[in-house]
C-alpha cells in the first residue's frame, strides 16, 4: 500500500513538473527520465541478476540510432538525402537506410536491434560461463567497439557529429513548447509503465530465479534451470528498455552522437543506479536523475572538477554504501543490530572445521 | 528388479592423475545405497561424472535406459537425478519457502514464471512438513542453521521430484541429534527414492545403512553389507592399514 501511494505521488509530481518547470528546464528533466529507463534496465540486469553490464550505451545508442535515421528520413522528405549524407558526399540512400523511412519499421527496430544484438550476444557470452569481471570488460569493450564503427562511417551514421537537426517527431513540432511538452508527459508514461514491467518481472518467479543466479549459478544449474538462458532473457530486456530510452532520447535533445553512447556515457550510467541503489529500482531511477542532474549542475558551475566528483562519488558509494542511497536504512538497520548483538559464537564453523 | 543407474568402464583423469579406473557401479530403483572410501577414493568424482559436471575420459553412465555423459547438468537434472553438496548452497536472500518453490519450478512454463507466487503448491507444502522447517517458511534462508540448511537442501531435492538423489556428505558437520535427525529424513526420503549417499560417518552407516559400496584410489574394492564390509581385510587395510577402532575413530 505505502508502495502504491509512493508510485502515485512521483506520477503525480512528474505529471505537474510543467506547471513549476521553465521550457529548458523540462528538456532537461525529460532528458533525465530517459536514462532512469535505460536504469531499471540496469538494476534488473545488475541488480538482480548480477551482470555487470558496462556498455549500456550501446543498446541505448541502437534503438537512438533506429529513431534518429527515421526522423532524419522523414525530415528530408521522399527521395531526398538527409543534410549529412550530402556533406560528405554521399548520392545515394544507403540500402541500410531505407525501410526506416517507414515508422512502423523503425519503432519496431527501436526495441529488436537491441534486443537481438543482447540475445546473441548473450547466449554466446553466458553458454561459456562468462560472468563477473570479464563480462563486465567485454560489454564494455562492445561500447568502444560501437563508437569507433560509428565514427569510422561518416556517410551512413553522420560520424562523430552523429544525427543532428531534428524538427518532427510523429508530427509533434519539436520547436513547439507545447509539443515538447506532450513529448515529455509521453516519456513519463513510457517510464511509468516500465518501472510496473520490471517491478512485475522482479517479483515473479522469474525474479527470485534471478536473484537465484546471482547468488549461486552453479547451484541453480542443479534445480535443472539452465542459467544462461535465464541470464540472457533479464540482459536482452534492460538492452530493450534501453533502446527505447535512446529512442525517446533523440527528440529530447534533438541530437545523438557517438559521445552519447560510448565507454563514458555507458559508465555514467550504471554509477547513476550505483548511486541510488541497484537492488531497488526506486533507488535506481532515483540515482539516475540525481546523477545526471548533478551532472548538469557540476558542468554549468565548475565543468573541470565534475570528472573527479564523479569518480569520487563512486568510490564513495563502492566503499561505504554498496547497496547505495536506497540502501542506507537497511544498512543502518544492520548496523545497529550488530552492535547490540555482540558477535555470536559461531559453532557450526568449529564443527565444519572437524569434519 | 531393473537397474535404475548402470556405470560401465569410467575413468576419470585429471591433468595426469588417475581419480577413477576401470569403474562398473550400479544401482537397483528404490535402493538405499552407501558409498565409502578413504579421502580421494573417488566418491565425489563419481557424483561429478553422473551429474554432469565432470567429463569422463571414458565410459558411459546409463540412467532408466538414457546416456548421461554428455549432457550438461541441468539436462541431467531434467533426466530426474538431483544432487546436494558438500558444502550447502541455498539461497539466503530468498524464503525457506521460496527456496523450495524455486527447486520445484524447472517443469514450469514461461508464463507461469512470470507470476508471482501465490499460495504455496502442494509438492512444497508436503516437502516443508517432511524436513520440519514449516515453522522457519517464510523466513530468508540465511538465517537456517547448518543442520537446517541440509535438510532444506533435501528438500529442495525432493520437491525436483527425481528418481535418484546422489547426496554428498549429508551429515557432514552435523551434531548427534541433527545426525540423528538426518538419518530419519533419509530413511523417509528412501522409502520412495533411489538414494545413494556418500558418507564418512561409520555411526551413521551401522545405524541406517544397508548396502555399501567401498570405494578405494578410484577403484570398486567391495560391495556389502555394512557388517560384511567392516569385517573385509582389504577395506580395513586400505583405511591407512589400521585396526578397526582405530579405523572409526579416523572417520568419525
Amino acid at each position: 500500500m505505502r508502495n502504491r501511494i509512493a508510485f502515485a505521488l512521483i506520477a503525480v509530481l512528474l505529471l505537474a513538473a510543467p506547471l513549476v518547470f521553465s521550457p529548458f528546464r523540462l528538456d532537461l528533466l525529460a532528458k533525465y527520465l530517459c536514462y532512469a529507463i535505460v536504469a531499471l534496465g540496469i538494476a534488473l540486469a545488475w541488480g538482480r541478476g548480477g551482470m555487470l553490464t558496462l556498455g549500456q550505451g550501446v543498446f541505448f545508442g541502437l534503438g537512438g540510432y533506429a529513431m534518429g535515421m527515421h526522423l532524419k528520413l522523414v525530415e528530408a522528405g521522399p527521395g531526398q538525402l538527409p543534410d549529412f549524407m550530402s556533406w560528405s558526399g554521399v548520392e545515394r540512400l544507403p540500402l541500410l537506410w531505407k525501410p526506416f523511412a517507414d515508422p512502423v519499421f523503425a519503432l519496431v527496430m527501436v526495441v529488436v536491434l537491441p534486443v537481438t544484438v543482447a540475445l546473441l550476444l548473450g547466449l554466446l557470452v553466458f553458454r561459456q560461463r562468462v560472468r563477473g569481471a570479464y563480462f563486465a570488460v567485454l560489454s564494455q569493450a562492445l561500447a568502444a567497439a560501437f563508437v569507433i564503427l560509428l565514427v569510422g562511417q561518416q556517410g551512413l551514421t553522420g560520424g562523430t557529429n552523429g544525427l543532428t537537426n531534428f524538427q518532427l517527431f510523429f508530427g509533434l513540432d519539436l520547436y513547439d513548447d507545447a509539443d515538447r511538452r506532450i513529448l515529455y508527459f509521453a516519456i513519463v508514461v513510457v517510464l511509468g509503465l516500465s518501472y510496473l514491467v520490471v517491478r512485475q518481472l522482479a517479483r515473479s518467479r522469474y525474479g527470485q530465479l534471478l536473484v537465484a543466479i546471482r547468488d549461486g549459478e552453479d547451484r541453480v544449474r542443479f534445480l535443472g534451470y539452465d542459467p544462461a538462458l535465464v541470464k540472457t532473457f533479464a540482459f536482452a530486456f534492460s538492452a530493450g528498455l534501453a533502446g527505447i530510452a535512446g529512442a525517446l532520447f533523440v527528440p529530447v535533445v534533438g541530437l545523438l552522437t557517438p559521445a552519447n553512447l560510448g565507454v563514458v556515457a555507458s559508465l555514467e550510467l550504471l554509477i547513476g543506479v550505483a548511486i541510488g541503489g541497484r537492488y531497488s529500482l526506486a533507488g535506481a531511477v532515483g540515482g539516475a536523475l540525481l546523477f545526471h542532474y548533478a551532472k548538469t549542475i557540476f558542468s554549468e558551475q565548475w565543468p573541470d572538477s565534475w570528472l573527479y566528483v564523479q569518480g569520487a562519488l563512486f568510490v564513495a558509494v563502492m566503499l561505504w554504501a554498496p547497496r547505495g542511497l536506497a540502501g542506507l536504512a537497511g544498512q543502518l538497520r544492520d548496523l545497529v543490530a550488530a552492535r547490540r548483538r555482540p558477535a555470536a559464537p559461531a559453532p557450526t564453523v568449529l564443527e565444519e572445521a572437524r569434519a | 528388479m531393473s537397474k535404475l543407474l548402470q556405470v560401465r568402464g569410467l575413468n576419470v583423469v585429471f591433468s595426469g592423475f588417475h581419480a577413477i579406473t576401470d569403474l562398473d557401479f550400479a544401482l537397483d530403483a528404490g535402493e538405499l545405497r552407501f558409498l565409502i572410501g578413504p579421502n580421494g577414493a573417488g566418491k565425489t568424482t563419481l557424483i561429478d561424472v553422473i551429474t554432469g559436471l565432470t567429463r569422463p575420459a571414458s565410459g558411459s553412465v546409463s540412467f532408466a535406459g538414457q546416456e548421461l555423459v554428455g549432457r550438461r547438468e541441468y539436462q541431467v537434472v531434467r533426466a530426474g537425478v538431483g544432487r546436494t553438496f558438500q558444502t550447502s548452497v541455498v539461497f539466503e536472500e530468498l524464503s525457506v519457502v521460496d527456496n523450495l518453490d524455486l527447486a520445484a519450478g524447472f517443469r514450469r512454463r514461461l508464463p507461469a514464471l512470470l507470476r508471482r507466487r501465490h499460495g504455496v503448491s502442494d509438492d512444497v507444502a508436503s516437502a516443508l512438513d517432511t524436513i520440519g522447517l514449516g515453522a522457519l517458511a517464510d523466513r530468508p534462508a540465511g538465517v537456517l542453521s547448518h543442520g537446517q540448511r541440509q535438510w532444506l537442501e533435501i528438500g529442495m531435492l525432493v520437491v525436483q521430484r527425481p528418481r535418484l538423489l546422489l547426496l554428498d556428505e549429508p551429515v557432514a558437520g552435523m551434531s548427534r541429534t541433527e545426525r540423528e535427525r538426518t538419518g530419519e529424513l533419509l530413511q523417509s526420503v528412501a522409502r520412495d527414492h533411489t538414494v545413494l549417499v556418500v558418507e564418512h560417518d561409520m555411526d551413521f552407516l551401522r545405524r541406517f545403512a544397508s548396502t555399501v559400496t567401498v570405494l578405494h584410489e578410484g577403484r570398486l574394492l567391495c560391495e556389502g553389507t555394512v557388517a560384511e564390509v567392516q569385517a573385509d581385510p582389504r577395506v580395513q587395510e586400505v583405511y591407512l592399514g589400521r585396526s578397526r577402532d582405530e579405523l572409526d575413530k579416523e572417520v568419525a
